[in-house]
C-alpha cells in the first residue's frame, strides 16, 4: 500500500487554489456520460449527490433509512464554524485552521485543514441561500455564539438543532435533483460490499431491506459518506442504524484505515440509566457556558445535591483548570469526570455521574434567560429523566459520540482504491486526534459542496475506464459472497440475539478501548475478540429469512463487522505510544495525570492495510509535518 | 411493571394483518417505549420467533423515523413527544397498550408498524426548496431577514416529516406536513421567487398521491410532536389560491 497524500506545493494559503487550477476539468457534455454511486445522505452524501448533479453527473444515491432526512447528521445540535469574522473578534481562516489543528493535537494534515477552514465561508452562504433558518440578530443579521471553549465567536446555529436545518437544507437540494433527474435516489438499500475490478473502485453491492434482493450497480467512481462508527461501543449517542460497515467492506477490499483508535467520548451526555438503555442522548456543549461541573467532595455521598452544601462541593475542572474551568476541550472533561467517578465520587444510581448546576446562572441571569439559551435541550433531559434541570442540578456523563479515524484519504478524498472516496465523518483527515466542537458539520458539509465536486472531475478526466456492466463475473462473484454471508447468519440458528453479543463487545471495547487505555488491557482486547467472534458466528439467533424486511437479519450484518473492526481499533490503541487527544494512554501521562504526547516519534497518521480476518493487518505510515502550526502541549491550567 | 401488548403484526403488504398479544414483564419505568419493544423483541427472538419490526433510528426525537400509533394517538398521548422520547412512567401496572403503524391510504404497510411514507420525499421534490446551485450563493450577510421572520421560519423547519398529522386525520391530509415546508420557504426572501410554482407543485403532488383534505379536525396540531400549528395550513391556502388564479390568467408559474 502506497500512501500518497497528493499535497499541492507551495504555501498553504495557495494550495488549494493552485490545485483548483491545475486539475482536469470535464467537458460539460461528457458530464452526464459519468455515474457516480454516493452511499449515505447525511451532510456530506447528501451536499455531494445535489452538487455533482448539479454539474451533470449522473448521480446515483443511497441510504439505509426510509428517506434521505433522516440521517443522523440530523441530531447534531450546537452548531457550525466559519471564519466569517462577523463579530470582528479577530476570526480568520488562519485561526480557524490554526484551532483546528492544535484542538486535534497536531494528527491532522495541515494543507486539508486550511482548505476547510477556506472553504467553511462558502458554506455559510450556501446554507442561507436555501433558506437554512440560522439564528440572528434584531438587526436582521447572522448571529453567533461561542463554542467549545474557543476564544472567538465564530458558531452559527439554529437553536439547539443546527444539525436538523443543515441537513434539511441539504436534503432540500438533494430532493431538487432528483426532481429534476440528475439523482436517482434508493432508500431502505445497504451496502454490502464493494465491486473493485482492475483495481478501481467500479460499484457496490447493495441489500434492498424490503424485498431483500442482493444486487450490484456499476459507476465510474464511488463515494462513501457512510458516518462514523461510534457504535462499536453499543452505546453512543450515534443513531441505532449507523454502523461500520461500508467503510470496513472498502477497508477489506484494499482501502487502508486510518487512527481508528481516535475516538470522541463526549463529556456531557445523560447517564446510563439501566440494563435496558439503547443509546445515550448527548446534552449540546453550550451548556457548559453557563453550567458549573461538580462531585460531592466526600465519597460516596448520598445526600441529594441540594442538601449538599457549597463547601462539600469540589467543582473540579475549575479546581484543575482555573484558565479554562468547565470550558476545557471534550477529552479533558470527559477524562476529568471518568477520574472523579472511577475514584468514588460519582453521582447517581449508578454513581458514573457528575453534576452540571445552573443554579448559579440562574440566580445571576434570571430564569428566563436560561429558558431562552437552553429550554429545549432542558426539556428534553426532563423527558428522559423526569427530573427538572430548572430546580436541581442535571447529572451527566461522557459518552461516544464521534469518531476522528476513518478511510484514509489524500488531498483529493480519495482512498488507497482508486474511484473510491470518502468524505464526511468517513474519512480521517481533518480532526486529527480530536475534533473541536461545531467542526462535524463544517466538514460534511465543506467536503459534499466545495470539495468533492472538484476533485472527482480531476480524477474522472484523467483516469480511462473500461466500460462495465452488472453482469461483469467480478459482480456475480461479489454478489454470491454476499448472499453466503446472509445464509450463514441464518442458519447459524444459535441461542443468543444479536443485541446480546453487541453489548458483550460493546463492553469491552468501552472499558479497554474507551476514554483510558493501557498495554495490558489492549492486548487482553486483542486476544478476547477472535473468540468472541467465532462465538458470535456459532451461537447468533437470527429469525427468519433472508427475502423480506429483517431488523434482526439487518443488525447481525453490522454487528459482525463491528466484531472485526473492532480488532483492528485495539491494535491502532496499542500501537500509539503516546496520549493524544481523544486517545490516552495511561503509560504516557504527566505527574499531573495530564495526557503526554509524543511529537518527535508519533507524528504520523496510522494507515492500517487487510490482511484477512484473524491476521495481523499490516501498518503503514503517513508522516505528518506542521510547517506552520508548531506543536505545542496543550495547556488549559 | 408489567403490561400486555397488542401488537399490529403483518408479514408485508399484501398480508392480511391482526392483532396479537404479548406480555411486556419487569418494565422499568425510566426505560423508553422503544426499549421497552426492544425487550419484548429480544425475547421472541431468543425463542426463534420474528420481532416486531418498527422504524426507528436516532432515539433522540428529531429524525422523524419513529411512527406508531400508541393507544391510538401517533406517538402516543404524551404532548411534543416522539416515540422514541416516550417513557415508560407513563403507563401503569397492569394497563394494556395497543400498538398499531400509521393508517393513511399513502403510507403503505411495508411490515408489522412500518410504513412507507416515500410520498413525503416526493412532495418534496415537488418543490419543497429554494432553486440555488452549489457555488452560487451571495454573501450570506447581504439578504438580512428580522428576527421575527427567520423565527417564525424555524418553528415551521423544525417539523421531522414523520407522518404524525397525517396519520392523527380522520381524512388522512398531509396539509401540516405540506403547509410547514410551504410556509418555511415562502416567508423568506431566499424562497420568495419561486412562491407561486412551489405552492401549486407541492399541493398538487399532495393530492396525486391521495392524501385527503384539511376540513379543520385540528388532530394533527395536537399530534404533531414538533408542535407545528394549523395556521400554517390557512397561509399555505391563500398562496395556493393566489397560485392558481394566476396561473391561470398568465401560465404555468403564475407570472406574466
Amino acid at each position: 500500500m502506497k500512501l500518497d497524500a497528493k499535497i499541492p506545493s507551495g504555501p498553504i494559503a495557495e494550495k488549494w487554489d493552485t490545485h483548483r487550477f491545475q486539475m482536469k476539468l470535464v467537458n460539460p457534455a461528457n458530464k452526464r456520460k459519468h455515474t457516480v454511486i454516493v452511499v449515505g445522505t447525511g451532510l456530506a452524501g447528501a451536499s455531494a449527490s445535489a452538487s455533482m448533479a448539479e454539474l451533470g453527473y449522473h448521480v446515483l444515491s443511497f441510504c439505509y433509512q426510509d428517506s434521505p432526512r433522516r440521517a443522523h447528521s440530523i441530531a447534531a445540535q450546537g452548531g457550525i464554524n466559519a471564519a466569517k469574522n462577523y463579530q470582528n473578534d479577530g476570526d480568520s481562516i488562519y485561526r480557524l485552521f490554526y484551532d483546528t489543528v492544535k484542538g486535534g493535537d497536531y494528527r491532522a494534515r495541515e494543507a486539508n485543514v486550511y482548505r476547510l477552514a477556506q472553504v467553511s465561508v462558502n458554506i455559510i452562504d450556501q446554507c442561507v441561500a436555501q433558506g437554512v433558518p440560522f439564528a440572528r440578530d434584531y438587526g436582521g443579521l447572522l448571529a453567533n455564539r461561542s463554542f467549545g471553549g474557543t476564544q472567538v465567536s465564530r458558531t452559527f446555529y439554529a437553536r439547539g438543532q443546527t444539525g436538523q436545518q443543515l441537513l434539511l437544507g441539504a436534503y432540500q437540494a438533494l430532493a431538487r435533483q432528483i426532481d429534476a433527474g440528475g439523482v436517482k435516489h434508493y432508500s431502505r438499500m445497504e451496502m454490502l460490499d464493494l465491486i473493485v475490478i482492475d483495481g478501481y473502485a467500479r460499484g457496490i453491492v447493495t441489500r434492498n431491506m424490503v424485498t431483500g434482493e442482493i444486487r450490484s450497480w456499476v459507476a465510474d467512481a464511488v463515494i462513501l459518506a457512510t458516518g462514523g462508527y461510534s457504535n462499536v461501543y453499543y452505546l453512543s449517542t450515534n443513531a441505532m442504524g449507523c454502523n461500520v460497515t461500508a467503510a470496513w467492506r472498502a477497508h477489506r477490499r484494499g482501502a487502508g484505515f486510518a487512527n481508528p483508535c481516535f475516538t470522541q467520548i463526549h463529556p456531557t451526555c445523560i447517564p446510563v440509566a439501566g440494563e435496558e438503555q439503547s443509546k445515550l442522548t448527548l446534552m449540546s456543549e453550550s451548556l457548559r457556558n453557563d453550567g458549573r461541573i461538580w462531585v460531592p467532595k466526600k465519597k460516596d455521598d448520598t445526600r441529594p445535591a441540594s442538601q449538599i452544601p457549597e463547601s462539600d462541593r469540589d467543582y473540579y475542572l475549575e479546581r484543575r483548570y482555573p484558565a479554562f474551568g468547565n470550558l476545557v476541550p471534550r477529552d479533558v472533561a470527559s477524562r476529568a469526570a471518568k477520574e472523579r467517578c472511577d475514584a468514588g465520587y460519582g453521582v447517581g444510581a449508578t454513581k458514573y455521574g457528575v453534576y452540571l448546576d445552573f443554579a448559579d446562572a440562574i440566580n445571576r441571569l434570571g430564569r428566563p434567560a436560561i429558558e431562552d439559551r437552553y429550554g429545549n435541550l432542558f426539556e428534553m433531559y426532563e423527558k428522559i429523566t423526569a427530573e427538572n434541570p430548572y430546580e436541581t442540578p442535571m447529572r451527566i456523563y461522557p459518552a461516544p459520540h464521534y469518531t476522528m479515524g476513518g478511510l484514509w484519504v489524500d488531498y483529493n478524498l480519495m482512498t488507497t482504491i482508486p474511484g473510491l472516496h470518502a468524505i464526511g465523518e468517513a474519512n480521517f483527515s481533518d480532526h486529527g486526534a480530536n475534533r473541536l466542537g461545531a467542526s462535524a458539520l463544517m466538514q460534511g458539509l465543506a467536503d459534499g459542496y466545495f470539495i468533492l465536486p472538484y476533485t472527482i472531475g480531476n480524477f474522472l478526466a484523467t483516469t480511462k475506464l473500461a466500460p462495465v456492466s452488472e453482469d461483469h463475473p467480478e459482480c456475480k462473484k461479489i454478489e454470491a459472497e454476499a448472499k453466503e454471508r446472509i445464509q450463514k447468519l441464518l442458519s447459524a440458528k444459535g441461542k443468543r440475539t444479536v443485541d446480546d453479543f453487541h453489548r458483550q463487545l460493546g463492553r469491552l471495547i468501552w472499558n479497554e478501548v474507551g476514554m483510558s487505555r493501557k498495554r495490558e488491557g489492549l492486548e487482553k482486547t486483542i486476544r478476547e475478540i477472535p473468540a468472541m467472534r467465532e462465538e458470535f458466528w456459532a451461537n447468533v439467533t437470527v429469525p427468519g429469512s433472508g427475502d423480506h424486511l429483517n431488523q434482526s437479519l439487518e443488525k447481525a450484518g453490522r454487528v459482525a463487522d463491528f466484531f472485526e473492526f473492532a480488532e483492528v481499533m485495539a491494535r491502532d490503541a496499542l500501537q500509539r505510544e503516546e496520549s493524544c487527544g481523544g486517545h490516552f494512554r495511561e503509560e504516557h501521562q504527566t505527574e499531573e495525570g495530564e495526557a503526554k504526547r509524543d511529537d518527535e516519534n508519533m507524528s504520523y497518521a496510522a494507515v492500517w492495510e487487510f490482511q484477512g480476518v484473524g491476521n495481523e493487518p499490516t501498518l503503514h505510515k503517513e508522516p505528518l509535518e506542521f510547517e506552520y502550526c508548531k506543536p505545542t502541549q496543550r495547556s488549559y491550567k | 411493571m408489567n403490561l400486555t401488548l397488542r401488537v399490529w403484526r403483518q408479514k408485508g403488504p399484501q398480508d392480511k394483518g391482526g392483532f396479537v398479544d404479548y406480555p411486556a414483564k419487569d418494565v422499568s419505568p425510566d426505560s423508553s417505549f422503544l426499549e421497552m419493544l426492544d425487550r419484548v423483541n429480544e425475547e421472541l427472538e431468543s425463542r426463534g420467533e420474528e420481532p416486531i419490526a418498527f422504524d426507528h433510528d436516532c432515539r433522540e426525537g428529531i429524525c422523524g423515523m419513529c411512527s406508531m400509533m400508541i393507544n391510538g394517538y401517533p406517538h402516543g398521548l404524551e404532548k411534543g413527544t416522539t416515540a422514541c422520547q416516550l417513557h415508560m412512567r407513563h403507563f401503569s401496572d397492569g394497563q394494556t397498550i395497543t400498538i398499531e403503524p400509521w393508517r393513511v391510504k399513502p403510507f403503505p404497510i411495508v411490515r408489522d408498524l412500518i410504513t412507507d411514507r416515500t410520498a413525503f420525499d416526493r412532495i418534496i421534490q415537488a418543490g419543497g426548496y429554494v432553486s440555488v446551485n452549489t457555488g452560487s450563493a451571495p454573501e450570506a450577510n447581504m439578504i438580512p431577514i428580522s428576527k421575527e421572520i427567520a423565527d417564525a421560519a424555524f418553528d415551521v423547519a423544525a417539523c421531522i416529516g414523520c407522518g404524525a398529522c397525517a396519520a392523527s386525520c380522520p381524512n388522512g391530509s398531509a396539509m401540516l406536513f405540506v403547509s410547514a415546508k410551504v410556509t418555511h420557504l415562502n416567508g423568506l426572501p431566499q424562497g420568495e421567487p419561486e412562491l407561486l410554482e412551489r405552492t401549486r407543485r407541492m399541493v398538487e403532488q399532495m393530492d396525486a398521491e391521495g392524501f385527503g383534505n384539511c376540513s379543520n379536525h385540528r388532530e394533527c396540531e395536537v399530534a404533531c410532536p414538533k408542535e407545528i400549528q394549523m395556521r400554517n395550513i390557512s397561509k399555505m391556502n391563500r398562496d395556493f389560491i393566489r397560485s392558481s388564479v394566476l396561473s391561470r390568467v398568465f401560465g404555468t408559474n403564475g407570472k406574466s
